[in-house]
């Protein structure tokens, strides 16, 4: 009876993760004339090449250095080190990643595929902005509804509510809220600084956007995890609370020795479930930026997207998800480990 | 504690309600705009944003936004479409994963625990990694259909929902549902001839109810909600759910008041089913919680 079961697991779930596995050594694409080939690893290598180039200021013949029009040092072009320079092999197709300047040289990170690398440091950077924090705010959520109060179901139900809502929609809203000219939290921000606040295009700016996307995806999940966090607290038994109480113990004690210590198996499920669910950013993106502006709210899942669906490259989507996957096996597995029970 | 007077309990009281109500306004301040903002003229929609009379149904009000986003987008087909591959996805699922359920509770039989270990450890392949190699094993799935045999699965209504039949977790519900039931009522159904499949339909399906309504109410929300995958496999409208329909209303100029009325449309009745099923929405999200 397992059957049915079973063998669709098998075909859409097992295979399509083991093809993942072997496409990724090839250049398969998903319609082509041309027979697949094995490519080894050179899928992984355009995505994950990093070098690094340490360039001296250009001087003058009699040794001054050369100062560009804003007066600061001007350096060699980096096309002439990463277009077929036989001396830098390495470095042969890179472009700039980061730079900074280290006395009067500047140092180079190269990548061999820069929006690749803005991707992987995004996802990170997501998950490890979400994860403690929207943990925590639900937490905090899950305290206020445990209150016993006339009416707190339906708080409860109202801060649960963006959970149903799908995340397009949810996407679509905030880019309203954020938008530059008519956004709603210009408006807000107006009136609480009584009009000394100055209009900000949210997403459109590279330092505000990922930002904002974080602040939004934590809205429409937070409800979640406070479900989750509220049915680990009423696993706490109530004389707990009681002994507490008798004993005179302040609300700050009882939280960090009755309540907290019952919530240690729930804090790694929703640690984990939120680790998982953050790497899987993409919807937010795609509705709200298009992973722009300049990359800044680029994530992994919408890269693996772009080339395996968009570019029809299902070889360089199937590397990226083989990277996805590796990344959260092993943040999972870390996480299992460091929050092992200690026997 | 016990010192306290009555006033600064009061005091207290109001001010625990007073942050309630606070929180509960950022959870609903978009809803709220996104309903009222259908109502509105998009000029107006616009200017009105710069005050309070962006949450208040003021001025020109009017349902035309949604007589005009069904003039704009084939919106009565997108509904459909959802409704019909969340329904059957949702039912059949459930169909089958209690079957499996089933299997791995109560009968013996040969790698039974491998493989449930196998469905548990599928629980932490999220879609999103193995969308793309995915999109290669539908495109060279074979269907027998009114032509004969047909080679690709994108543009259809099966590429939906056939993928989505079993999942790990509600497989994993069911399993761990089935093992708490007394063994008792097998034995004496096995005693009096019954047949397994008997048994699955008749004595244990009926006392699943919890079990059911969870499992439904998660798969009802993930199916529902899909964006990824329709996004991927179907380029024709034919086969688009409400989702993915959405892009019709940035092709070309945007008209807010239309945007913001198919939002309400595609969301009020999620919504309003939430909120009549609040306590078995919560209840089915804490129950994936416990289990850890």
């Amino acid at each position: 009876m397992a059957g049915p079961s079973l063998v669709i697991l098998a075909v859409f779930l097992i295979l399509p993760f083991f093809l993942a596995f072997g496409l990724s050594f090839t250049n398969q694409r998903l319609i082509s004339p041309n027979p697949t080939e094995y490519v080894g690893l050179r899928n992984f290598e355009s995505l994950l090449g990093v070098g690094t180039l340490t360039l001296e200021p250009l001087r003058g013949e009699n040794g001054d250095l050369i100062l560009g029009d804003d007066g600061a040092p001007t350096y060699p072009r980096l096309r002439g080190y990463t277009r077929n320079n036989p001396d830098y092999p390495h470095l042969n197709g890179m472009r700039e990643w980061i730079s900074w300047s280290w006395g009067e040289n500047r140092i180079y990170l190269l990548a061999s595929d820069v929006v690749f690398m803005r991707a992987l440091v995004n996802t990170f950077l997501f998950v490890l902005i979400v994860a403690p924090l929207q943990g925590a705010l639900a937490l905090g959520l899950a305290l206020l509804v445990n209150q016993k109060l006339k009416g707190i179901n339906a708080f409860r139900a109202i801060f649960f509510m963006p959970v149903v809502v799908s995340m397009v929609v949810v996407a679509l809203l905030w880019r309203f809220i954020y938008d530059g000219q008519n956004g709603l939290l210009n408006t807000l921000l107006a009136f609480l600084t009584f009009g000394g606040f100055k209009p900000v295009d949210w997403l459109g700016n590279t330092s505000t956007a990922f930002g904002a996307m974080i602040a939004m995806s934590i809205w429409q999940a937070v409800g979640f995890h406070m479900v989750i966090w509220l049915s680990g607290l009423q696993t706490i038994p109530e004389h707990l609370y009681e002994a507490a109480r008798i004993e005179g113990a302040s609300r700050l004690q009882t939280f960090v020795h009755v309540t907290w210590p019952g919530l240690r198996n729930t804090a790694v499920l929703v640690l984990i479930v939120i680790t998982m669910q953050a790497f899987a950013l993409f919807t937010q993106v795609d509705v709200m930026t298009n992973g722009g502006p300049i990359d800044s709210t680029q994530s992994l899942v919408y890269q693996a997207v772009q080339r395996g669906y968009g570019q029809q490259d299902i070889a360089g989507g199937s590397a990226i998800s083989v990277l996805l996957f590796l990344i959260v096996l092993s943040i999972s597995l870390i996480q299992r480990y460091l929050t092992r029970e200690r026997t | 504690m016990s010192s306290r007077t009555p006033e600064t309990r009061a005091t207290s009281l109001f001010m625990r309600y007073a942050i309630l109500v606070l929180v509960a306004l950022i959870f609903v301040f978009p809803l709220v705009f996104m309903l009222v903002s259908s109502l509105k003229p998009s000029l107006q929609l616009l200017s009105d944003t710069s005050s309070i009379r962006a949450f208040l149904p003021v001025g020109n009000i009017s349902l035309d936004n949604y007589t005009a986003s069904f003039a704009r987008a084939p919106v009565a087909l997108f509904i459909f479409n959802s409704i019909f591959i969340t329904s059957v996805t949702v039912v059949l699922n459930l169909v089958i994963c209690s079957m499996a359920g089933f299997s791995f509770a109560f009968l013996d039989w040969k790698g039974k625990d491998v493989m449930l270990s196998v469905v548990i450890a599928t629980l932490i392949v999220p879609l999103e990694t193995i969308a793309i190699p995915l999109l290669l094993v539908v495109n060279n799935l074979p269907w027998v259909g009114l032509h004969g045999i047909e080679w690709g699965w994108l543009n259809s209504y099966r590429v939906q929902i056939v993928p989505f039949l079993s999942d790990a977790l509600t497989v994993f519900l069911f399993v761990q549902y089935f093992r708490d039931l007394p063994r008792d009522l097998i034995e004496a159904a096995r005693i009096d001839g019954a047949s397994w499949f008997q048994i699955y339909a008749k004595v244990i399906m009926p006392i699943s109810g919890p079990v059911i309504a969870t499992a439904a109410i998660l798969r009802f929300l993930a199916m529902y909600n899909q964006y990824l995958w329709p996004l991927m496999v179907t380029q024709s409208e034919q086969y688009r759910p409400v989702m993915v329909g959405l892009q019709y209303f940035f092709q070309l100029n945007t008209d807010w008041g239309q945007v913001m009325a198919y939002l309400s449309m595609i969301t009020v009745p999620v919504l309003a089913f939430y909120l009549a099923l609040q306590r078995a929405f919560i209840t089915s999200i804490a129950s994936t919680g416990i289990k850890g």
